[in-house]
C-alpha cells in the first residue's frame, strides 16, 4: 500500500529528468501507472465491501503520533478508484491532447504527484498525515493551473487558488491539531471513540468552524468559490480530473471522513446546509449566465460539490447514501463533458456555445458522449443521474420539522438550472445546423475520443444496472460515513410517489428552459454588471489594501539605513523586556548573595568602562573600532574569570575577526565626517542607556529567581558515561544538541552564501557600467 | 599594511596557528576548544596572512576558494550523522572507535561531525571577509 501510494511521488520526481524522452506515442506509457493502481484497488473491492475494512501501518515518526496508517474503507476505496481510474483515462487523453507539448514530462509529474497526493489524502488514517498530502494536492493544482505559465491570467489565477485553498488548509490543520490533542490520537478511527467527548466539548464549534474552512476553500464553497473557475485556465484534462471528479471533493471526501466523528449536531448540521444551500443554487444560476463551455462547466461543478456538502449537511443515512452516489455520478458525467468540452476545444478553437452547433456531423462519437453525459446530467430514467436525483429528493423529503419543504424546493431549482447547463455543454455543440468555417474539422485521434464516451457510458450502464455499483461500492461507503453498515441496494423504479413528481417536473422545467432560452453574450455582460459586489472582487480589493498597508509599513520601518533598523529593533526589546519585567512581580534588588568584587575584576571594570568612552567621544572611525575590540576583550576576561573557557575562547576569536571585518570595510572610507548630530546622539545615548539598564536589572533578577538545574545536571552526569567526553559544552554542541549545531553550520553557510552573491552581483553591475 | 616585521611573521605564523588550531579542534571533546573556536582560529591565522600580504597572495597560497570548504564540511557533519542510520541506529548516534590512537585520543562521530564544523567556519569566514576585502579594493 506505501508503494502504491508513493509510486505517485517516485514518478513525478522521475519525470523531471526523464520527462524530454517521453515525446509522441510514447507518452501513452505514462498511463500505466494509473492503470496499475487501478487494478491493484479493484482488487480489494470484494474484501471492501464485505465490510473488512483494510488497514496499513507503517511508523514514520511515532514519537510525535504521526505514523503511516493507511485505511481502505468503502469511502476510501470509492475516492482511490475514482482517482485512478479518471485518472488512467486523463493520463491517455493528455497524451493526445498535449501531443508534441515541450513540457509534457513536467505535466505528467505535476499530475503524478497530484495522484500520490489525492491517495494520501483519501487513504490516510492519521490527520496529520491526511493535512500533508492535502496540502500536496493543493501545490500541484497551482502547479496545473499555472501549467500555460507565460499566460499572466493563469499565473494570477494559479496564484489564488493556492492562496484560497493555502488559507484554508492553515485553518484545517489547526482544526485537526485541536481534534488530535483533545481526543488524545491522531489516527481517525481511533476517534470515533471518543466523538462524544468532542461533541460535549467547548472547543467543538471552533473545531467545526476551523475544518468547516479547511472543506469549503477546498471544495470551493460560496464564498469562497471564485478560484474554481479561475482555475479553468488549466489544461482541459486538469480541470476535468482535479477541478470536477477528484481534488475538488477532497473537502467533501473531508467531511465525509469526518462525519462519525464531528458530525449529528445541529452545530454540524446548519452551517453545512446554509452553505451547500446558498452555493447550490448561487452558482447553479450563474452557470446558465455563462457562455464559456468551461465556465458552464466550472459552475455547474461548484453547484453540485455545494450539493454535496448540502446532503451531509442533512446527514441522515438516506442522505449520506445520496451523497456517495452523486459523487459517483458528477464524477462520471461531469469528468466527460469536460473532455467532450477539451477536444471542441481543441479542433475548433472555440469554446464559444453561441458560435458551435452542429459538431454531431463532424465528432460523432463525441456527441454521443456528449448527449449521454448531458441527459446523465440531467437525470432521465435509466441513466445514473436519475437515481442520484431520485436519491437527492429523497433525502431532502425526509427530513423533519418544516425542512422538507424549503430543502426540497432549494433542491429542485438547483436541479432544474443545472439540468439546463447540462444540456448546454453536452448537447447545444452538437445539434443545429453545421457552420461552414467548422466544415473541415475531422476526429482526432482515438485517445482523446474514447476516454469521454467511455465515462458516459459507464453513466448508462451504472443507472440502468444499478446493481453494478450499489452493494459493491457505494453502500460500504455511505456506510463508512455512518459507522454501521448499510444494505440498500439502488433502485431504479419506486413506483408512482412524490419522488417521481418532483423528478418529472425537474426534467419538464428544464428541458422547457433548455427551448426557450438561448445563450447569448448580452446575458454575459447583464451577469458582469454585478461583478463587483462578487465575493471574487472583494476578495480582490482585500488583497490590494494589504499589499498597499505592507508598502506603507515597509517604507516606514525598511528605508535601508543599518541605524534605524538597530534602532527599531532594541527599542521594541526594551518594550517587551521591560513590559515582561514589570509586569511579573515586583523586581528584587537584593545583591548581598553576590561574591566579593576582586582587585582584578575592579581593573577590568575600569578599563572597560575607559574603552566605552573612548569610543563614544573618538574623532577616529578605527580608534573607535579598537576601543570596541577593547570592550570585547574584557568581556572574554569576565568570561575566564568565571569559569567559562570555551566561551572565552570563542569571543576573543569572533571579537578579533569582528574588527577586522569593521577595519575592511571602514578602512576605504573618508576620515571621521560628523554625520551625527546632537540631538542624535542624545537620543542614541538614552537609547543605549536603557538598554543597558534593563539588561543589568534582568540579570539581578534572574539571581533571585529559583534555577532549575536538572538539565545542567543531566548534561553534567551524563556527558562523559553517554557521549565519552570530559568537556560538557562541547559534548552539548556536538552531540547531544548535535542537530542544532548542523543547522547553525547551514544558517552559517546562508549567510556566506548570501554576503557573497550579493557582493559579486553588485561587482558585476558596475562592470556593465 | 606594509610592516616588514609582520610580514615576516606572518609567514612563520600561519603554519603554527593552523597547527594550534587543529590541536584545539581535538582536544575539544576533553578540555576547552572544539571546531567552532578551531575554524575560527585557523581563519585568523589566514586573515593575519592575507592583512601582510595580500588577500590575492591568501587566495593563492589556499589553492582553493574558501567558499568550497562550505559544501565539504557540511557534507563531513551530515555524513557524520547519517552513518549510524544506515546502522540501523538513530540518526546522530556516537559511534566511537575501541581503541584509543595514539596522539589523538578516543576517535569517534562526534569528532568528524566537528571537523565538518571546523571547515564550514573557515569557508564562511574567509569567504566572507575575502568577499568584503576584494569588494572595497
Amino acid at each position: 500500500m506505501l508503494i502504491a501510494v508513493l509510486s505517485g511521488l517516485l514518478f513525478s520526481l522521475l519525470y523531471i529528468p526523464f520527462g524530454k524522452y517521453l515525446k509522441g506515442r510514447l507518452a501513452v506509457v505514462a498511463a500505466l501507472l494509473p492503470i496499475g493502481l487501478f487494478a491493484y484497488f479493484c482488487s480489494f473491492i470484494p474484501a471492501v465491501s464485505a465490510g473488512n475494512a483494510q488497514v496499513f501501518q507503517y511508523p514514520w515518526i511515532p514519537s510525535m503520533g504521526v505514523n503511516l496508517d493507511f485505511r481502505l474503507d468503502g469511502l476510501s476505496l470509492l475516492f482511490s478508484l475514482l482517482i485512478t481510474g479518471i485518472g488512467s483515462l486523463i493520463f491517455l487523453y493528455a497524451s493526445a491532447y498535449l501531443k508534441g507539448h515541450p513540457y509534457l514530462g513536467r505535466f505528467y509529474a505535476y499530475l503524478c504527484l497530484f495522484m500520490a497526493a489525492m491517495l494520501g489524502v483519501v487513504l490516510s488514517d492519521n490527520v496529520l498525515l491526511l493535512f500533508v498530502f492535502w496540502e500536496l494536492t493543493s501545490i500541484s493544482s497551482f502547479f496545473l493551473i499555472g501549467f500555460n505559465n507565460d499566460d499572466a491570467a493563469s499565473r494570477k489565477n494559479s496564484l489564488m487558488a493556492l492562496a484560497v485553498t493555502g488559507g484554508g488548509g492553515f485553518l484545517l490543520m489547526g482544526g485537526l491539531v485541536l481534534m488530535g490533542h483533545l481526543s488524545g490520537t491522531y489516527s481517525i478511527r481511533e476517534m470515533f471513540a471518543s466523538n462524544e467527548f468532542l461533541k460535549a466539548h467547548a472547543l467543538y464549534p471552533l473545531i467545526l468552524a476551523l475544518v468547516f474552512m479547511g472543506a469549503f476553500t477546498k471544495s470551493a464553497q460560496f464564498p469562497f468559490h471564485f478560484w474554481l473557475p479561475g482555475a479553468m485556465k488549466a489544461p482541459t484534462p486538469v480541470s476535468a480530473y482535479l477541478h470536477s471528479a477528484t481534488m475538488v471533493k477532497a473537502g467533501i471526501y473531508l467531511l465525509a471522513r469526518l462525519y462519525p466523528v464531528l458530525g449529528g449536531t445541529d452545530w454540524w448540521t446548519y452551517p453545512l446546509i446554509v452553505v451547500g444551500g446558498i452555493t447550490m443554487l448561487y452558482s447553479a444560476f450563474h452557470s446558465i449566465f455563462r457562455t464559456d463551455l468551461k465556465g458552464i462547466l466550472a459552475y455547474s461543478t461548484i453547484s453540485a460539490l455545494g450539493i454535496l456538502v448540502f446532503l451531509i449537511g442533512i446527514g441522515t443515512t438516506q442522505a449520506l447514501l445520496a451523497a456517495a452516489v452523486f459523487i459517483l455520478v458528477h464524477a462520471l458525467y461531469k469528468a466527460s463533458l469536460f473532455l467532450t468540452t477539451g477536444v471542441i476545444d481543441h479542433e475548433t478553437g472555440t469554446r464559444d456555445v453561441t458560435k458551435l452547433s452542429g459538431l454531431r456531423l463532424v465528432l460523432m462519437p463525441l456527441a454521443v458522449a456528449g448527449l449521454l453525459a448531458g441527459l446523465s446530467s440531467a437525470g432521465l430514467p435509466y441513466t445514473f443521474g436519475f437515481i442520484g436525483k431520485d436519491l437527492i429528493y429523497e433525502a431532502t423529503l425526509n427530513t423533519g420539522g418544516a425542512m422538507p419543504v424549503i430543502l426540497t424546493s432549494l433542491a429542485v431549482i438547483t436541479n432544474i438550472l443545472l439540468l439546463y447547463a447540462g444540456l448546454l455543454a453536452g448537447l447545444k455543440p452538437f445539434t443545429g445546423s453545421l457552420p461552414s468555417s467548422f466544415a473541415d474539422i475531422h476526429l482526432p485521434h482515438w485517445l482523446m475520443w474514447t476516454p469521454p464516451v467511455l465515462l458516459a457510458l459507464l453513466g448508462i450502464a451504472f443507472g440502468a444496472f444499478p446493481a453494478l455499483a450499489d452493494t459493491a461500492l457505494l453502500n460500504p461507503a455511505a456506510a463508512a460515513m455512518i459507522n454501521e453498515s448499510i444494505d440498500s441496494p439502488l433502485k431504479i423504479w419506486h413506483g408512482f410517489n412524490l419522488v417521481l413528481l418532483l423528478s418529472g417536473t425537474t426534467l419538464v422545467l428544464g428541458a422547457v428552459l433548455y427551448l426557450m432560452r438561448k445563450p447569448s453574450a448580452a446575458s454575459v455582460t447583464w451577469m458582469a454588471r454585478f461583478d463587483h459586489i462578487s465575493p471574487k472582487h472583494i476578495m480582490g480589493r482585500t488583497v490590494q489594501y494589504a499589499a498597499k498597508s505592507a508598502a506603507v509599513y515597509t517604507k516606514t520601518l525598511h528605508n535601508g539605513y543599518l541605524r534605524v533598523y538597530l534602532l527599531c529593533i532594541i527599542l521594541f526589546a526594551i518594550g517587551l523586556l521591560a513590559f515582561r519585567l514589570f509586569t511579573g512581580g515586583p523586581v528584587q534588588w537584593t545583591i548581598n548573595e553576590l561574591g566579593p568584587v576582586t582587585s582584578y575584576e575592579l581593573i577590568v571594570a575600569g578599563i572597560l568602562i575607559g574603552a566605552m568612552y573612548l569610543t563614544v567621544t573618538t574623532p577616529s572611525r578605527l580608534a573607535a573600532i579598537a576601543a570596541i575590540g577593547v570592550i570585547g576583550y574584557c568581556i572574554c576576561l569576565l568570561f575566564v574569570f568565571y569559569s567559562a573557557p570555551d566561551l572565552a575562547m570563542t569571543q576573543f576569536t569572533i571579537d578579533t575577526l569582528t574588527v577586522v571585518l569593521f577595519v575592511l570595510v571602514l578602512f576605504k572610507l573618508p576620515p571621521f565626517l560628523n554625520f551625527a548630530n546632537r540631538s542624535v546622539r542624545i537620543r542614541d545615548g538614552v537609547v543605549a542607556t536603557c538598554f543597558g539598564a534593563i539588561i543589568s536589572l534582568i540579570a539581578i533578577q534572574v539571581l533571585n529567581e529559583p534555577t532549575d538545574k536538572t538539565v545542567s545536571q543531566y548534561y553534567g552526569d551524563n556527558a562523559y558515561l553517554l557521549a565519552k567526553g570530559k568537556n560538557v559544552v562541547n559534548v552539548i554542541l556536538v552531540d547531544f544538541r548535535g542537530m542544532d549545531t548542523m543547522f547553525e553550520i547551514v544558517v552559517l553557510s546562508i549567510a556566506a552564501i548570501g554576503v557573497y552573491s550579493l557582493l559579486k552581483l553588485r561587482l558585476r553591475a558596475s562592470d556593465k557600467d | 599594511m606594509k610592516s616588514t616585521i609582520l610580514k615576516t611573521a606572518s609567514s612563520y605564523l600561519l603554519p603554527i596557528l593552523l597547527l594550534f588550531s587543529i590541536f584545539i579542534l581535538l582536544r575539544g571533546h576533553y578540555l576547552p576548544g572544539g571546531g567552532f573556536v578551531g575554524g575560527l582560529i585557523a581563519s585568523i591565522a589566514f586573515v593575519l596572512h592575507s592583512f601582510t600580504h595580500d588577500t590575492e597572495a591568501t587566495l593563492q597560497l589556499l589553492r582553493i576558494h574558501p567558499r568550497a570548504l562550505i559544501p565539504v564540511g557540511l557534507g563531513v557533519s551530515a555524513l557524520s550523522m547519517f552513518v549510524p542510520f544506515l546502522g540501523g541506529l538513530p540518526v546522530m548516534t556516537g559511534l566511537w572507535f575501541d581503541e584509543p590512537v595514539p596522539v589523538i585520543g578516543l576517535i569517534g562521530s562526534a569528532l568528524v561531525f566537528d571537523l565538518g564544523v571546523y571547515l564550514v567556519v573557515i569557508g564562511v569566514v574567509l569567504t566572507v571577509l575575502f568577499t568584503i576585502s576584494q569588494y572595497s579594493e
